[in-house]
């Protein structure tokens, strides 16, 4: 972690942050400040509230049916309960755990989704120019530049995925949260999409939430553990992962338990 | 022993299994039957008294032989497009409401109501909007006629829109909110666009249903022998016809009625064919 001085480095400022579904409790006091351009991985086993906890940082979390908050969240110094959450998650996008291309739109269309939904027409060169762009940051443009006018469903579950990071990436946030983006992916396509975080990572914030522990040994700068909705361990992936302080993390970590 | 009687056990089992797929076949043989049996007469007996005069001349005069029912034709077209401007705005837009907004007691109650709309006989529905266009407007009109109409309408489409929607996934809808775009914008591009298949059968089938109603359209359209585009004043419609013509007393007229009845017919199966190729061509289908 770095000293005081630094502060102005974090873009996302989880502050004494308490969730609920109805009476359950699903976070305990969350305290924990996300890097700008790092990768920030979330892990810990299945139900701990990885998922609820970046889900309050594009403030979907309050969305759900019966669900409840304090403490705050800063983004950018600023509290998101203030932000118009439309502006906010125009600054935070998202990626969801199953790859959810619109299926009435067309490859093209899918990028520039989050244009046409909000109502703001483009100039052809503009889209053109938008879709190819965004399209081979998302490293999807070589295998998708014949089929731009398809349904986004003839794509494979990995290309799926990549318009999707596509389409958030179209409208240009500066945090990228990706939820267990890989988890219905086979190898090469975690790998593919891994290797995309690592290039995306000079332009964006990155928050991975991922079950599988490798991964975020392979691609994050910073882990977070979670077990029942409390925060194990936060700290320098390298160092969670080579010298745990916590028992619970190193027991998790090393397969033991979760 | 043991062998015979397991034996005898498996020869009982496979007779109850052949019984009881006879009995379902008798059951579907006796659901089908009176749709065979009311199509069956309807084509047999109007098809013999179909001819293209039937589609372009009006009614001839009593005691005249010949005659059509272009009038009724166009009548019901109008009818039903007035019907049908009015109803699937509503009935969409209601739909989408009762498919998006949260949880409240005034959904409660609209939800409640829409569902006893749809068990109101049109009969009521037709005494209803005599009382409140027919007694005031002083006179029978195509637009109460169509108002009627469109109330019967309204509840078929707001339920099936609803269920359409309903059956969109949740993911997309995130895939719209995490893009920041404002829930209605989602509701109605989004989630009505990925449903569209569903809500269109329904408005298809909420057609079929209110082109044969014929109890609602005698208190408001009362029909007229006569060809009228006039939407204030009473105008024929193919319903009205074939009531009139079948209670008359003349053989003619009888057949007249199957003709008509024929013509309604194909006009309802056109739709329902219609629905079936949008179920199939725009439904959402799951990866």
């Amino acid at each position: 972690m770095k000293e005081d001085g630094m502060k102005e480095s974090f873009i996302i400022q989880v502050r004494g942050l308490f969730a609920y579904y109805g009476r359950n409790q699903v976070l305990k006091n969350i305290n924990l400040n996300i890097e700008e351009n790092k990768i920030t991985a979330i892990i810990g086993p299945s139900g701990c509230g990885k998922t609820t906890l970046i889900r309050c940082f594009n403030r979907l979390f309050e969305m759900a049916p019966d669900s409840s908050s304090s403490g705050s969240i800063l983004y950018k110094d600023n509290d998101i309960a203030l932000h118009d959450p439309i502006d906010l998650r125009r600054e935070i996008g998202m990626v969801f755990q199953r790859a959810n291309p619109f299926p009435t739109m067309h490859i093209y269309n899918n990028v520039l989704a989050g244009y046409h939904l909000n109502g703001r027409h483009l100039k052809k060169s503009d889209a053109d120019r938008i879709v190819e762009e965004t399209l081979k940051k998302a490293a999807l443009w070589d295998e998708v530049r014949d089929k731009l006018f398809q349904s986004p469903q003839r794509l494979s579950g990995g290309q799926q995925q990549r318009l999707c990071i596509a389409r958030t990436i179209a409208v240009c946030p500066k945090v990228i949260l990706l939820d267990e983006p890989c988890a219905a992916l086979d190898p090469i396509s975690t790998y593919r999409i891994e290797e995309l975080m690592l290039t995306l990572k000079k332009d964006y914030t990155i928050v991975i939430v991922t079950h599988n522990m490798q991964q975020a040994a392979r691609v994050s700068d910073y882990t977070a553990f979670l077990m029942l909705g409390n925060l194990i361990e936060f700290g320098l992936t390298n160092q969670i992962f080579t010298s745990p302080k916590n028992k619970r993390t190193e027991e998790y970590i090393t397969g033991r338990f979760g | 022993m043991t062998i015979m009687m397991l034996r005898l056990g498996y020869k009982y089992q496979k007779f109850q299994d052949r019984l009881a797929t006879c009995v379902v076949y008798f059951l579907t043989f006796l659901t089908v039957l009176p749709l065979f049996l009311v199509v069956g007469y309807i084509v047999l007996n109007g098809f013999r008294h179909f001819s293209l005069d039937l589609l372009i001349k009006n009614p001839a005069p009593v005691g005249e032989a010949g005659g059509g029912v272009l009038n009724g034709i166009i009548g019901s077209v109008i009818i039903i497009v007035i019907a049908a401007l009015m109803g699937i705005p509503i009935g969409v837009l209601g739909g989408v409401y009762l498919a998006e907004a949260k949880e409240s007691r005034f959904k409660h109650i609209l939800r409640i109501a829409v569902e006893i709309l749809q068990g109101i006989p049109s009969i009521v529905i037709g005494i209803v909007v005599y009382l409140l266009i027919v007694l005031p407007m002083r006179g029978f009109s195509a637009l109460a006629g169509g108002v009627a109409l469109a109330i019967i309408m309204l509840p078929v489409i707001v339920i099936s829109t609803e269920e359409s929607l309903r059956l969109v996934p949740h993911e997309l809808k995130e895939a719209g909110i995490a893009l920041g775009v404002p829930g209605w914008r989602v509701s109605l591009f989004v989630v009505l666009r990925t449903g569209l298949g569903g809500v269109i059968s329904g408005i298809l089938l909420s057609l079929s249903r209110i082109a044969g109603e014929t109890a609602p359209l005698l208190f408001t359209v009362l029909g007229s022998q006569f060809f009228s585009l006039k939407i204030t004043q009473p105008m024929a419609a193919l319903p009205l016809q074939i009531f009139n013509y079948s209670i008359s007393p003349y053989p003619e007229w009888h057949s007249i009625g199957f003709a008509v009845s024929f013509l309604l017919l194909i006009f309802i199966l056109t739709i329902n064919i219609m629905t079936r190729t949008v179920i199939e061509k725009m439904s959402y289908k799951r990866r």
